[in-house]
This record gives structure tokens, sequence and C-alpha cells, in this order.
């Protein structure tokens, strides 16, 4: 790719980027949200028009018009937000548009010899007849990536593939890529994790504000100074929590809290907990081990077929988010864009999603305060530093991390007692990142008890007071900080109790 | 401004239709100029054909925002036309049976007509949002069930049938009835409450907390959901409120226009209203101007009938054509948004 240049009204995604990809390498594309990084392999994948460049495809210059042009090219996407239809199999889902006909009907059966050779080769594990609305992201991803290969990918392009997994998944995900580069295929990766970078990666190339700042290899490459062009600036990697002393008050209690997912399956099995206040409760498991469910039931969102919630002293259990708001827990939500913000509404309507019922933004149910909305809203995004570009503007129209940015001052203003949040960082880069476990630890350090359910190890432990391992339904473990490495925890979410020994 | 915006594409769609249906009387060996003449002048020619306009637009605007105001909730309500039956029985009911000094009997008549349509949007309303039955299917069925007991209620034997030659109730008491503005012509105080209702719909749907659990349910139920909205509680509102709306539809046609309930009065106005809904990009006040389109086209159709320069049919085309190039645009870009909705938008 030659001096790709991409605008978007008010912004130019991509100002001249060259970008090249060799046959058996895997190719790191790191930069913050917003650097470019999507956009560019959207062009390369025929998802948009480049304004000028060329794109030259072994070796001969061609006009990527569409995304079916691209998959006749052999090129694959993997997006961030799956392409994926929820009502549909696994095998339907690959099937949709590339579909191996028996004269007017679908050829089921070579599909399936198909796939399970594909599952085989590249350990891609997923059952072609289950539902993908059923399956865990993580899941989800492998049917993505099967998708792409049963397509004819000979390059793939992953969109920030490992900010929905965890270790383990990540070291499946990357033998799965090794295995891509050692029949020669080319995989670009894009991400902003630098370790994974430096690890999976033969070359490296950051993006900043739609200009490649560099492409180097991994190998002369540091997490330091990719940082450092990443941003341009020297960067924190971590936060510290400062110890602060607990006046050991229950502020939510679970009480043997059981629930079934969408399909009628018990996935939480009597979970007890308690969160302290000035606590944060991590809990740590591999996705799809019932942490969706326990905080839905907790939320008011699903129905609880066993078991008690309590906030403070207040039995809770089944309740209204609305009840459960005005007992002082908040949640954010795991699905920023089906559970946190209605995208179509704008950034004052999104920021009382919950509170627009409130005395202070309504007069009764016939009439909105709005000038009290709007006030409401330009303090939320001028404390929590939102950038948006209007008050009026869509929440679709802001960046990733600007809409996790506009659901934590909602709900962080409320001045919670609890906070339920889960993967609160997903899809963030390191700035967002940064902000959101500095407004948890001053949360906490104000008195609430949260309860953060992440995927991500390193988040958990670096904020945790104490963590939770939960495993098919059930707690496994407590530990306190600093009790347990990231392999024993690995393990337990892996095996369970017969892990410690 | 952003209406403008809206406005242009629509202009022209009108007049790509228009040239459209231009060749296709051209081609069926009709007067390309003869016809149009009349569509202008059924439609704006006189004081007169403008009444006749805007009294075709009266009942659409009211079953528009009927529609408008359950597809803002992520419903269809498809059944405005029984809905509008049922609103001009039971106000014609009021109206004669009832005795109340002027204007209060007018209010009184037209909550009738609200009532009757809310009672026949509560029923797939509350299916829908209690049991999941679709309302695609439900307020369809019921809209002819709510067509055919009117239809009896004033057939010979029925227990309404008012006069011998034709299948109607008695007039209604003068109390009861809207002023009309020209002498000879239909078009009466209709008009001024759909507008008027228009306002209010659009107060409602986003000046309220109660529009905006409304538009919090049909744009994203999850979220609406997670904010703590009661989303069955809407999802019935929704369609008790578009069946008041196209029951006040039913009550403005007997109170103005007919001032007695006719068996099949309305030529359709209830799937106009569907048409409308979607031209008025299911804005309120934009249903106003796509309804006087609407009536605009019906009341031009009918005078290029009435002059013998073509047959009814051919008007009939021309505006199925206006129509579908107006809201095609709308309903493709509604289909995409409802699938990419559900595949998680990646607009940058």
């Amino acid at each position: 790719m030659e001096g790709i240049v991409k605008r978007f009204p008010g912004v130019l995604a991509n100002a001249g980027i060259d970008f090249s990809l060799s046959w058996g390498e895997v190719h790191g594309l790191l930069g913050e949200n917003g650097a470019g990084k999507t956009v560019l392999m959207s062009i390369l994948y025929g998802l948009y028009q480049p304004d000028q460049g060329r794109i030259f495809v072994r070796g001969k210059e061609t006009r990527i018009r569409s995304p079916h042009v691209a998959i006749q090219l052999g090129i694959g996407m993997v997006h961030q937000h799956f392409m994926l239809v929820p009502r549909l199999t696994v095998l339907e889902n690959m099937a949709v548009g590339w579909e191996p006909r028996l004269g007017p009907l679908l050829d089921r059966r070579a599909m399936r010899e198909k796939i399970e050779a594909l599952v085989e080769e590249y350990g891609l594990e997923v059952d072609p007849d289950a539902k993908v609305e059923e399956l865990s992201v993580g899941e989800q991803q492998r049917v993505e990536i099967l998708k792409a290969l049963y397509r004819g990918a000979e390059v793939l392009i992953l969109d920030e593939p490992t900010a929905v997994l965890v270790e383990q998944e990540v070291e499946a995900l990357f033998s799965t890529i090794r295995t891509l580069k050692e029949q020669g295929k080319a995989v670009v990766f894009i991400t902003h994790k630098l370790h994974e970078a430096l690890e999976i990666c033969d070359r490296i190339t950051v993006l900043r504000k739609g200009k490649n700042v560099g492409t180097l290899s991994a190998s002369e490459a540091t997490e330091e100074g990719l940082a450092e062009m990443m941003v341009g600036r020297e960067v924190v990697f971590t936060v510290s929590p400062e110890p602060v002393k607990s006046e050991g008050r229950v502020l939510l209690s679970v009480e043997d809290l059981s629930a079934r997912d969408d399909r009628g399956v018990p996935v939480v099995r009597g979970v007890s907990l308690q969160v302290y206040d000035h606590e944060i409760l991590g809990i740590a498991g591999v996705q799809g081990n019932g942490q969706k469910e326990l905080v839905e039931a907790i939320a008011g969102l699903r129905r609880p077929t066993s078991g008690r919630v309590k906030v403070g002293e207040h039995d809770v259990t089944g309740r209204s988010p609305h009840t459960l708001a005005s007992r002082g827990l908040v949640h954010i939500p795991e699905d920023r864009h089906l559970r946190g913000l209605i995208l179509t509404f704008s950034v004052e309507e999104n920021a009382v999603l919950g509170r627009h019922r409130e005395p202070r933004f309504a007069l009764g149910p016939w009439a909105q305060r709005r000038s009290a909305i709007r006030a409401h809203a330009q303090e939320l995004v001028r404390r929590f530093s939102v950038s948006v570009p209007g008050l009026s503007a869509p929440a679709r129209t802001l960046s990733g991390g600007n809409q996790q940015r506009l659901i934590l001052a909602r709900e962080l203003s409320r001045a919670p007692q609890v906070v339920l949040a889960v993967q609160p960082t997903r899809g963030l880069d390191v700035g967002g990142m940064e902000f959101v476990w500095e407004q948890f630890l001053k949360a906490r350090k104000e008195g609430a008890g949260i309860l953060l359910v992440s995927m991500d190890l390193d988040e958990v432990m670096m904020l945790a007071d104490r963590i939770a391992v939960m495993y098919q339904g059930e707690i496994v473990a407590v530990l306190r900080r600093g009790e347990a490495t990231k392999r024993e925890l690995g393990l337990l979410m892996l095996r369970g109790k017969g892990a410690v020994d | 401004m952003r209406w403008t915006k809206e406005l242009i594409p629509i202009a022209g769609a009108i007049v790509l239709a228009l040239g459209i249906g231009a060749i296709v009387t051209a081609l069926t060996g009709y007067s390309v100029p003869a016809v149009f003449k009349q569509l202008v002048i059924g439609a704006f020619g006189d004081w007169y054909q403008l009444a006749q306009t805007l009294t075709q637009a009266t009942p659409i605007l009211f079953t528009s925002l009927s529609f408008l105001i359950a597809f803002r909730a992520g419903l269809f309500n498809i059944g405005a036309e029984g809905q509008l039956y049922l609103g001009a029985f039971f106000s014609a009911w009021a109206g004669f049976s009832l005795r109340l000094p002027p204007v209060l009997h007018t209010v009184v008549c037209l909550l009738f007509g609200a009532v009757a349509g809310a009672i026949w949007g509560f029923i797939p309303g509350w299916l829908r949002a209690k049991r999941g039955a679709n309302e695609f299917v439900t307020t369809m069925m019921l809209s002819y069930v709510a067509i055919y007991l009117t239809s009896w209620l004033v057939a010979p034997g029925g227990p309404y049938h008012g006069t011998q030659w034709a299948n109607q109730t008695v007039r209604i008491a003068t109390s009861a009835q809207f002023p009309r503005f020209i002498r000879g012509a239909q078009l009466s105080w209709g008009i001024v409450v759909g507008v008027l209702i228009a306002f209010i719909v659009w107060y409602l749907l986003f000046r309220t907390p109660r529009g905006y659990e409304l538009r919090a349910v049909g744009q994203n139920p999850l979220a609406a959901e997670y904010g703590g909205i009661n989303v069955a509680r809407n999802l019935i509102l929704a369609l008790v409120l578009a069946g008041a709306l196209a029951g006040l539809g039913g009550a403005a046609e007997t109170l103005g226009t007919h001032r007695r309930f006719i068996e099949n009065f309305s030529p359709g106005y209830g799937w106009d209203g569907i048409a409308g809904g979607l031209i008025a990009r299911a804005h309120p006040l934009g249903a106003i101007l796509a309804a006087v389109l609407m009536g605009a086209l019906r009341a031009g159709g009918q005078a290029v009938d009435r002059a013998g320069v073509a047959p009814a049919d051919l008007a009939s085309v021309i505006q199925g054509l206006v129509i579908f190039f107006v809201v095609a645009p709308e309903l493709i870009r509604y289909l995409r948004r409802l699938r990419r909705g559900k595949l998680g938008d990646t607009e940058p």
C-alpha cells in the first residue's frame, strides 16, 4: 500500500501511509485508538475506498472495490466487532455468501468436512452446530478466523484479536498464527498490547494520527521504544493502587446465587461472595465460565434461579436496574454498543440514560428539563475529558475510548456504593486504559466497592485487592493480592480446584 | 438546516417518479400533458380542489402519526385501517346517541374514537410484550376483524343500520360536528386538530421522558433495559398510542367529512399511513407534509379519472411510483441499520 489517504467528515484517518506485507510474515500494526489502523486495513479489505494512494497485491496494482473482491484476492479480515449472524449456527455463518451447492440445495456435508479439516489443522476448536449467539466472544473469534480461512484467505487481518481473550486463549491463537506463518501465509496483527506484538510479530509498523511513524523488525524493538512511538511521549504502563483501609462493611453480598444462560443451561452454580468498602474484588476466569450471567443476575438483567443479592442491608434479588441504581449499585456493561449506549441517541441523551426520570432531569413523565440535561452532559464531558464533536452528536460518532469514558462518567458520577464492571478496558488504547483504572482507584479511595470482571489477568492482578477465580459457574478460589502468581491463577482458571495440588 | 437536507432528495425522488410516470403514460397511449394538467388541477387548481387535497390529507396525517409512533418504538403497526374504522364508528355512536353541548360533544366524540382505536392497539401490544406475538401479523389480522365488525353493525339487520339506501348510521348531532371551511367542500376542522396532534406527538417523542423511553426501546432494547426502562410496558404503550391516533383519524372523518359512519368509507387511508410515516422519515412534523403529498396524489388522481383523460388505474400507477421512490431509500436505510445494529456498528 502506497500513500494511502482517507478522509472522513472532520477527520483525516489516513494521511498518506505506506505499508507493505510479505508472505510468511506476521506484521504487527500498532497505534492508539484513532491512529488509523483499522481504517487502513479496512481499505485493504475493500470496506472503504482510499481518497488517494495505490494498492499492490502480488506486485500488481489492484483496486479493491469491495470485501468480495478482497476475498477473491485471498485477503480475509477478522473485525474487532464480529460480523456474524447471531441466530445462525457456526456452519451456516461460514457458508453465508459462499455456499457449496448440491444442485439448488446447500451441500452441508461438503461444508462440514472442509470445516472439520480446518478445525483440525489450525487447532481452532468450536462446535459447528452451535448457534453463534450462544458462543463466548473467544469462540466467536475462532469462527471468524475459520470463516476467513474457509474462504481461502492467504492474507489474514486480525483487528485487536487478543482484546477479548485470556492468557491461555491467547496462547492458542498465537499457535494458530504460527501455523499460518509456517504455511507461508501473511498475517496482519492489529493491537495496542506491546508485549504481544513483540512476541508474535516479525515486523512492527507504528501508526500515529494517520501517519506511519516507522516500521521495524521485532528483534530490534523494545516496549518502551514502541510506546514512545505510539503516543509521542513516555507512558506509564501500570497504575499502582495505594493501600487504603477497608472499614469491613459489606457493600455487596451475593449468597448462593444460581442462574441459567440463554439456552437454559445452569451456568452460575451457587456463587457466594462479598464486596467490602474501599475494595476491588476481581473475578478472573476463562470467558464462558458464567461470569457474564453472574453479573447480569446481580445487575437485574437476568432472573436468578435461586440465591440472594443484597446491596448493603437491602435485598435486591431480581429487582430492576432502576431499583438497584437507587440503592447505589451501578453497572459498567461488557458491551458498550449493545448495553451501555444507544448509539443513535445524542451524547446528552446518553448522559442521562437510567437517570432520565430523576426529578433533576424530568418534571414527571410529561416534561424533560432540557437545560438540566444539557448542563449535566456538559459537566460529565468536562470532568471526565470525553472528547465529543458536540453534545447533540450521536454517540456513534465517538471513538471507542470516548464512548467508554462517557459510560464511566455517567455511572461513576452517581457516587455509587457498588460498581459492577465487566471488561471495562476491552478494546481501549493505553491512554484509555489508564483513565479507566484511575477512575476505579479513585472510586475505591472514596469508599466504593468494585466488582471487576476481566479476562485480562494482568489487569485483575494489578487492580484487585482480592481475586476470585470462577470456573464452570463456581468460585473455586479467593486469593489476596500477591498471594498467587499468574501461572497459578491461570491453572485455577483452566482446571478449577483440582489445580491446587 | 437538517430538514432541508432531508427535503431536497425527497423533492428529487418526486420529480424522478413523475418523470417515469410520464413515460408510462406515453407508452400506454395517453396524453402526457393532459394527464399531468389534471393531476395538478385536481390537487391545487382552485380553493375547492385544494380543499379536496387537504380533506384527503386529514385521515392520512393521523394514520401516518399512528404508524410512525409505533415505528419509533421499533414496532410495525400495520393495522391502522381497522383502528381507523373503529374510531370512526364509535365517535359516530357518541355523536348520534349522546346529547351534549357543542364543543364538549365534539371532544367526547374524539375521545370515543381515540379509546376505541387504543383498545385495538392494546391487544396486539399486550400480545407482543407478554407473549412475543409478532405485531405485524396481529395488527393486520385485527384490522380485518374491526372492518368487518363495523360493516356488520351498519348492514341491513345490524343494530345501527340507519338509512334505507346505504349501509351507514344515522347522521350525528350538529353539536358534535366539526365546522367546515368552504361551502360545498368537506374540508373541516379535522385538519387543524391533526396538525395540532402532530405537534403534540413531536413534543411527546422528543421532549418528554416517556418519549425518550419509547425511542430508547426502539433504538436499542438491551440498552433501554440496562437503563431501567420497562421494555414491555413501552411496547404496549406505543401500540396503544398508535391505535389511539388512528382512531382519532377515524373520528375526524366522521365528525368532519361524512358526519356519520359509512361502511367502507376509507379507500385505504390506514395503508397510506405506512407510506406517509416512512416518507416523513418517522418525524411527526414531516408527517404533515407527507400527508399533504399523499392527499394531493389522491385528489389529482380522482381529477384525472373524472376528466376522462386516462383511467383511474393510470393515476394509481403514478401515485404508486411517487410513494415508492420517496419511501425506498428510507426503507433500505432502515433495513441496513437493522442488519448493522445486530452485528455491531463498525463505522469509525
